[in-house]
């Protein structure tokens, strides 16, 4: 065991603190040159994005189409799940199921175990983050590496990822080489990305040449071939299934496209979508096991049948999890991806997380100025800002909101619901404002005035002045 | 044509200067507008917070208010968004609303979509920065936004160019959201007061002398802060310059 293992992932990877959105990023902005860092390096991101989309003029029908071959695929998913599994099987494939997480879980340490693999290697996958597959293989004694650069930084100092493409997006490059330094004895106080990155490159080499099982996540599942295709950058998936015998690929139910032709729309849109790069490095397409080698791929619902069946938010299952609303939203930028308690982040996570526990994720709705630019910046067209505002509808409905929130919205409704209460009330708060001293208007406890003046009040209200022109045109 | 004048409820208290502006505007181009004295809110803060049983109430009344006109015009594209866009969760299949909500009209959409304006034959010789306010860019689809591709409308942008002497400057982040958000303010305060701060700045390093906006609420938000920390830039409605109003 060495020291990435004597980290104890339980703890921070599956209980986040029970503190709301609010709460959390409120910390992150108290830092306020570390947020404006955030979210400039973030906006670089989604600049790159808007150059790449741009060079393609048929940007916009590329994304109807996105959205089209999704809404078909998931209308007619068991078909195509049960389709996928044939091609799979017939191709030597082993084709698992998982009803949720746990399943997930005990699918892979089982396999694990029956080809007595202690030390596995696993690339990015979001799908194993939500299962906290990670800490239940350790405290069944294996060691697991996650072999994306940015996935290992998090992992190495115990944290979850705070963005589904660029996990390691809120730490320094200082930070960095202290962690490598305090793990794998790197220079101290050496800075360099570039000495910090060969270093990752020999001490992970180590971990691929070792490995007895590499585990994926998958991008895109063809059903009419039975293959899987695995965007990296970094080579890292494909080294780490290549090497060991056992490739363990792990997959959402929604990442079903029907034919291969349709990756043709796909491929174009996910990476210039997520980083602002024509393609990934490495898009690598998989059919059946190697020679000699074992291919499990592991389907996962949890959750997901519940949001194909909901109306509403069934579009939530086109994601392919680029990550561009994240990189667009102004509030994930300036409040991180830790703010959110939830393996996915942004606009996107704040929409799958209440489906999963409402109660627990009852401020993410909220966490949200209805802006929309995530939904105009989906590769696959969810219309995020609308589910987020459907949501609240839930929230409300389930009572899930704070009770000073319900009332004050009734009183709102009783005094806007009657023009003379709304014209009294109108006239008492600009009378108040005009007359009662600032300290007294702007305290502590009125939360618009800590950093905001309020607005100079007017004597005359416009009704009054309309009145009044009216009156003078009439004379 | 029946013209009803929709003002906003904090506008109607707050900035009574925008609804005379838009007032002056429509009546400059010989609209004649009626302000039905019955009317409040449009039920937004309500429905933004989930909590529909509070807005039915308000849309409903709101109906009753404004479905005897040919056309409704208000300075605000974030109203104007709820009763097209938003309303429609609340009824079902009401033939009022489907009239309503294809004649409820931002002012700048009225002017570009209904009355054809090209120009207007006022004076505003300042450098303004234009915050695409976000209901009113994406819902509403004002003016281009940068997250689409390909052609787009422009209308605020526009009337706003068409201006004498106006310059309007080019900001770094074209159509970033300023945090007002509604109860977004105030519940996620931190987030909002740094979103509004970036804005300012933006405008201000772009050279900017006024911010203008389709939207009285995110100035609220953007005055607030510049009151505070004594920022040189000044904010006004786009009614406000297209009525040709003074700086100052």
């Amino acid at each position: 065991m060495n020291a990435i293992h004597n980290t104890n992932h339980t703890g921070s990877r599956n209980s986040p603190p029970a503190l709301d959105h609010p709460q959390l990023a409120n910390i992150f902005t108290a830092d306020q040159a570390r947020a404006h860092w955030h979210d400039g390096a973030l906006w670089f991101v989604r600049q790159k994005r808007d150059r790449m989309a741009k060079a393609i003029p048929e940007w916009e029908e590329l994304r109807s189409l996105a959205s089209q071959i999704k809404a078909h695929a998931l209308a007619n998913l068991p078909e195509y799940l049960e389709l996928f599994e044939r091609q799979a099987t017939e191709m030597g494939a082993v084709v698992h199921w998982a009803a949720d997480g746990q399943q997930h879980n005990q699918i892979v340490y089982d396999l694990l175990k029956e080809n007595r693999a202690q030390r596995v290697v696993k690339s990015k996958s979001m799908l194993t983050e939500e299962c906290h597959l990670n800490p239940f293989l350790e405290a069944h004694g294996i060691e697991v590496v996650d072999t994306d650069l940015g996935e290992w930084i998090v992992q190495l100092r115990g944290e979850p990822p705070s963005h589904i493409v660029l996990p390691a997006i809120h730490i320094k490059k200082e930070e960095v080489s202290e962690t490598f330094h305090q793990h794998i004895h790197t220079e101290e106080g050496n800075y360099d990305p570039t000495y910090l990155t060969r270093q990752a490159r020999h001490h992970l080499r180590q971990k691929f040449l070792g490995a007895q099982a590499g585990i994926t996540g998958v991008n895109f599942a063809v059903a009419e071939t039975g293959g899987l295709v695995i965007c990296t950058n970094e080579g890292n998936a494909d080294l780490g299934v290549s090497l060991p015998n056992l490739h363990i690929a792990c997959m959402g139910i929604e990442k079903i496209v029907p034919r291969w032709i349709d990756l043709s729309v796909f491929i174009r849109l996910l990476a210039r979508s997520a980083t602002g790069q024509p393609i990934t490095t490495y898009t690598s397409h998989f059919h059946g096991p190697r020679v000699g080698g074992q291919l499990h791929i592991v389907l996962v619902d949890n959750g997901r049948s519940a949001v194909r069946s909901h109306h509403t938010f069934q579009e939530a299952l086109h994601c392919i999890r680029c990550g561009a609303c994240m990189n667009t939203c102004p509030v994930y930028r300036r409040s991180g991806g830790h703010s959110y308690s939830n393996t996915v982040p942004g606009p996107i996570g704040s929409v799958l997380a209440p489906a999963m526990d409402a109660h627990k994720h009852h401020s993410l709705p909220y966490a949200c100025t209805l802006c929309g630019s995530c939904t105009d910046v989906c590769p696959v067209k969810i219309p995020l800002h609308h589910q987020l505002l459907a949501w609240r509808g839930e929230m409300a409905e389930r009572k899930l909101i704070p009770l000073s929130k319900r009332l004050s919205m009734k009183m709102g409704r009783i005094v806007l619901g009657n023009s003379l209460l709304f014209r009294t009330g109108g006239w008492l708060a600009r009378f108040g404002l005009r007359m009662l001293p600032k300290w007294l208007t702007h305290h502590r406890l009125n939360t618009w005035a800590r950093q905001r003046d309020l607005p100079i009040a007017p004597k005359q209200s416009f009704r009054a002045l309309f009145q009044q022109r009216k009156k003078r045109h009439q004379d | 044509m029946r013209v009803g004048l929709f003002i906003p409820c904090y506008v109607d208290q707050f900035y009574p200067q925008v609804g005379m502006a838009t007032v002056e505007v429509l009546e400059r181009l010989g609209i004649e507008v009626d302000f039905p004295e019955a009317q409040t809110c449009c039920g937004q803060p309500m429905a933004n917070t989930g909590c529909l049983d509070d807005t039915r109430p308000l849309a409903d009344r709101f109906l009753q208010i404004f479905s005897g006109y040919d056309h409704v015009v208000s300075p605000s594209g974030s109203c104007v968004s709820m009763v097209r866009h938003h309303y429609e969760a609340l009824f079902h299949n009401d033939a009022r609303l489907h009239h309503l909500s294809e004649h409820t009209w931002e002012l700048c959409e009225f002017l570009v979509d209904v009355l054809k304006v090209e120009k207007l034959p006022v004076r505003f010789p300042h450098r303004v920065g234009l915050h695409s306010s976000c209901h009113g860019l994406r819902e509403l689809r004002l003016d281009a936004c940068s997250e689409r591709m390909g052609n787009q409308h422009s209308k605020v942008r526009r009337l706003l160019a068409g201006i004498d002497g106006i310059q309007l400057v080019d900001l770094k982040r074209c159509d970033e959201c300023c945090g007002f958000g509604g109860t977004f303010a105030v519940a996620e305060e931190g987030v909002s007061i740094l979103m509004g701060v970036d804005r300012i700045e933006d405008h201000v390093a772009s050279g900017a002398e006024v911010m203008t906006a389709t939207d009285a609420s995110c100035l609220m938000h953007l005055e607030g802060i510049i009151r505070r920390r004594n920022i040189p830039l000044r904010t006004m409605h786009v009614a406000e310059i297209l009525a040709g109003r003074n700086w100052q």
